[in-house]
């Protein structure tokens, strides 16, 4: 009993050290960062396309439409592809295939960052350069990348969302004699709803943390882009490619972003966690 | 395997979830070498009755409890209680057998090597009793190494038996343990249970008042958490002193 | 004019049919970018590459103090997280009752291991490297790295720890054993599989890592004598190499090794994961 006793302590002092080093994180971050938002002024902070350190100009505004639109990109890109393939493996294929192609799938989350950025500038950038003009570098050649790379992510969510749907309803559908398809339509994706548009968020927020793949093929340029065709350059870009050489208040800047960067994502899982708890009270009531 | 000389008495036992009572003010004996059955339609107490005994409603957040129950003339709920040794001596089944994934050997290793007794002469020694007590032996004799999962329902409800009997526990507390089990398995374990009353003393939950009737010496009808009426089985069935017992026994609810 | 109708079997045969396109699409780009890497890069893999120093800036000579690098950053990396992280499931999923702040921490742990890894760089840069004084080191590196990865190992240990049957918990218990003995004996044994996924699954992205690794860990070429020295990972040591034209053959053999080492430990996971299906489904 007393051993017990004894393992119940250390656990709980091992425990609380993992706690109060994620949470000393969180408090650093914040703690280096916010001063110069406020010293800044917000509406200049996030605000403002004038990102110049070696005049004190610090607007990430540029930055924030650029993870914006790459991010928005990737999601657009991640959906399709990710929906179809949930829906294929789950509905429409046999189980040793779906039960292949899964671990697969798996291992494209598993490629590291910079090969796909690499694979990204060697073939993607010069294909879209030659074919459609601009720098190759480029909004739409990170939203490929990044689409590419969240897949995985979304993929298995949504596969998790649809599985999850009871087999009543969609038995329930086909006794009525519905196709496969329309059942998955009319049925499946609406019971699904609230888990797929988690993915989605999930996704999201992976896309807008992504630093070096995006560093490889987005142009890393510091204006607003217009276009798709336009270089861009993201708020994890940025803090990557300065941090080795800022110091004083613009390294504070970089942590600034951070914080906002921090903010986004936990703003996207909170929302994505609402979510599917709305799913899941709403079953509840059923 | 020794024979138990145990007596368990609850005296004005109400034991409580989040303040909603669930057993109140119970006073019942259970004697050595008897099968007492407690009988009664659902929310009627039993389940929780019977994890007090063990104390296994420790587990359960939110219970209170008021009221003693005796094990030898002292309290259970006593704060300087061993509670793992409690629980080795009041041996549970529960009502869906539970083999762990192991073989059937660790299964009924398993309470003997949380005990330190780790000897596979004794281990060996009391695996051939206990199974042998619980039916089982001739079934799995040959098949110790393979996993408990490949037994059927009846055979895994009689490990989980057997597992309980490798601690030679004083008490055997059973919580419809033959709900979902075929009526052969279910009659091998009632032949199990008069052929273990001997060295022990046995509680019965059933929703069965035939099975009841079948395999107890005693029986005692709790309804909505209180006791109504116990006494000897055979009394308790044909000539009940309680309108309630009688009601319930007729059907008239439950 | 009569509106066209399409047979339900007709449009359903289109969706199928374009979904499975999207499929070999997807599958098609996967085996696309590892033939990539691989065709260029596996010929220059050679014995002498792994075991040789590199020389002029990498432009010649091996990966060998770049492997140990990226050994001695990831391993020690997960060998600091994964007990923590497995003591810190336990703790909140047996020790405690459920409540407000064990969903707190849940919270936090699910938020954190959705923070980008750049964030840990820039936190390891300014605490361990400069606050603690550890430089631009392996220790910097493997600190940050464990902290990135703690959360995760959390997660997935309190998923794998609260798959396990209450009735399992119940029944040792009811056989006498402490709550310690049931943790060890029942509910980690058969948590294990799935506590192993996560741990192999964030080897695999410390390997993976560059940023935070670049920030913290610096990008020296030579052997590490010490955890105080600084030492360059696979991943970083081909970001370097490619993005600065540096020597294309050895940034494609580097990436290989790299690509190998992920693929081998996504084998592992996934076996490990089928183990963990194969014990739930009894």
């Amino acid at each position: 009993m007393k051993r017990d006793k004894v393992i119940g302590a250390i656990l709980l002092v091992v425990a609380l050290s993992a706690i109060s080093g994620l949470a000393l994180i969180t408090v650093f971050i914040f703690r280096e960062g916010v001063p110069i938002i406020l010293r800044v002024g917000a509406k200049q902070f996030f605000l403002s396309t004038d990102w110049e350190p070696s005049l004190g100009h610090f607007g990430i505004l540029s930055m924030m439409v650029g993870s914006l639109f790459v991010t928005v990109g990737a999601a657009v890109i991640g959906v399709v592809f990710s929906l179809g393939l949930a829906i294929v493996l789950t509905q429409f294929s046999p189980p040793w295939l779906s039960a292949t192609l899964k671990p697969v799938i798996e291992l494209l989350a598993g490629i590291p960052s910079v090969v796909y950025g690499f694979v990204g500038v060697v073939t993607l950038v010069p294909l879209i350069r030659h074919s459609l003009g601009g720098p190759g570098l480029s909004v739409l050649a990170a939203s490929i990348v990044l689409g590419v790379m969240v897949l995985p992510t979304i993929t298995s969510i949504a596969i998790d969302a649809l599985q999850a749907v009871p087999k009543s309803y969609l038995e329930g559908s086909m006794a009525l004699g519905a196709t496969r398809w329309q059942t998955v339509t009319m049925v499946l994706l609406r019971a699904a709803r609230s888990g797929l548009v988690a993915a989605v968020i999930l996704g999201m927020g992976r896309a807008i943390g992504e630093t070096m793949a995006v560093i490889m093929v987005a142009g890393n340029a510091l204006d607003v882009p217009h276009g798709l065709l336009d270089p861009v350059r993201t708020l994890t870009s940025n803090i990557a490619l300065e941090m080795g050489y800022a110091s004083g208040d613009h390294r504070q800047a970089l942590f600034a972003t951070g914080v906002t960067l921090f903010v986004i994502i936990t703003l996207l899982n909170t929302a994505a966690l609402a979510v599917s708890r709305q799913r899941a009270g709403r079953r509840r009531a059923q | 395997m020794k024979t138990s000389t145990t007596t368990i008495r609850a005296q004005g036992f109400t034991a409580s979830f989040d303040g909603q009572p669930a057993v109140k003010s119970l006073d019942l004996e259970i004697l050595p070498n008897e099968r007492l059955a407690i009988i009664g339609p659902a929310r009627s107490g039993k389940t929780t009755f019977l994890r007090s005994l063990n104390r296994l409603n420790d587990l359960s957040p939110g219970f209170a409890h008021t009221g003693k129950i005796l094990r030898d003339g002292k309290d259970i709920y006593d704060a300087d209680v061993d509670v793992a040794e409690l629980r080795r001596k009041v041996g549970m089944v529960y009502a869906t057998p539970v083999p762990l994934p192991w073989s059937i050997y660790d299964n009924l290793a398993y309470g003997l090597r949380l005990a330190g007794i780790r000897d596979r002469a004794r281990l060996d020694e009391r695996m051939e009793a206990a199974l042998g007590y619980a039916f089982l032996w001739n079934e799995v004799k040959d098949r110790l190494r393979e996993p408990a999962s490949i037994l059927s329902g009846g055979q895994q409800q009689r490990l989980c038996i057997a597992r309980v009997l490798m601690l030679e526990p004083e008490v055997l507390i059973l919580d419809e343990p033959c709900s979902g089990l075929d009526p052969i398995s279910t009659a091998k374990i009632e032949d199990a249970l008069v052929a273990l009353k001997e060295k022990h003393s046995i509680v019965l939950v059933t929703n069965n008042t035939k099975q009841a009737a079948r395999a107890s010496d005693r029986t005692a009808f709790f309804l909505l958490g209180a006791l109504i009426e116990v006494g000897p089985t055979a009394q308790v069935f044909t000539r009940p002193t309680q309108k309630q017992t009688n009601d319930y026994l007729m059907g008239q609810f439950g | 004019m009569r509106k066209l109708r399409v047979p339900p079997v007709a449009t359903q045969r289109i969706a199928v049919g374009f979904m499975w396109i999207l499929t070999t699409i997807t599958f098609a780009v996967l085996v696309f970018i590892l033939a990539f890497i691989l065709t260029h890069g596996l010929p220059h893999v050679t014995w002498t590459f792994l075991t040789q120093s590199p020389t002029s800036m990498g432009r010649e000579g091996g990966i060998f103090p770049i492997i140990l690098g990226t050994l001695l950053v990831a391993g020690l990396a997960v060998l600091v997280a994964a007990p923590t992280g497995v003591a810190t499931a336990v703790y909140l999923s047996e020790y405690t009752r459920e409540g407000r702040l064990t969903s707190v921490i849940r919270f936090g742990a699910d938020c954190l291991s959705g923070v980008p890894s750049i964030i840990f760089g820039l936190f390891g840069f300014v605490f361990f490297a400069i606050t603690l004084r550890m430089g631009l080191s392996v220790l910097s590196g493997s600190l940050t790295l464990a902290l990135m990865v703690l959360p995760t190992i959390i997660r997935t240990s309190e998923e794998a720890i609260r798959a396990v049957p209450t009735s399992y918990r119940e029944v040792s218990l009811g056989l006498g054993g402490t709550r310690w003995q049931t943790v060890f004996y029942v509910v980690l044994r058969s948590a294990l599989p799935g506590i192993s996924t996560g741990i192999v699954l964030s080897l695999g992205r410390s390997i993976s890592e560059t940023a935070a690794v670049m920030l913290t860990a610096g990008s020296a070429l030579r052997l590490p004598h010490s955890l105080f020295d600084s030492s360059r990972t696979l991943a970083l040591h081909f970001y370097l190499l490619s993005r600065e034209g540096i020597s294309m053959p050895n940034a494609y053999a580097t990436a290989s090794v790299l690509i190998i080492a992920i693929l081998a430990l996504n084998v592992l996971a996934y076996a490990l994961m089928r183990r963990f299906a194969v014990k739930a489904a009894r």
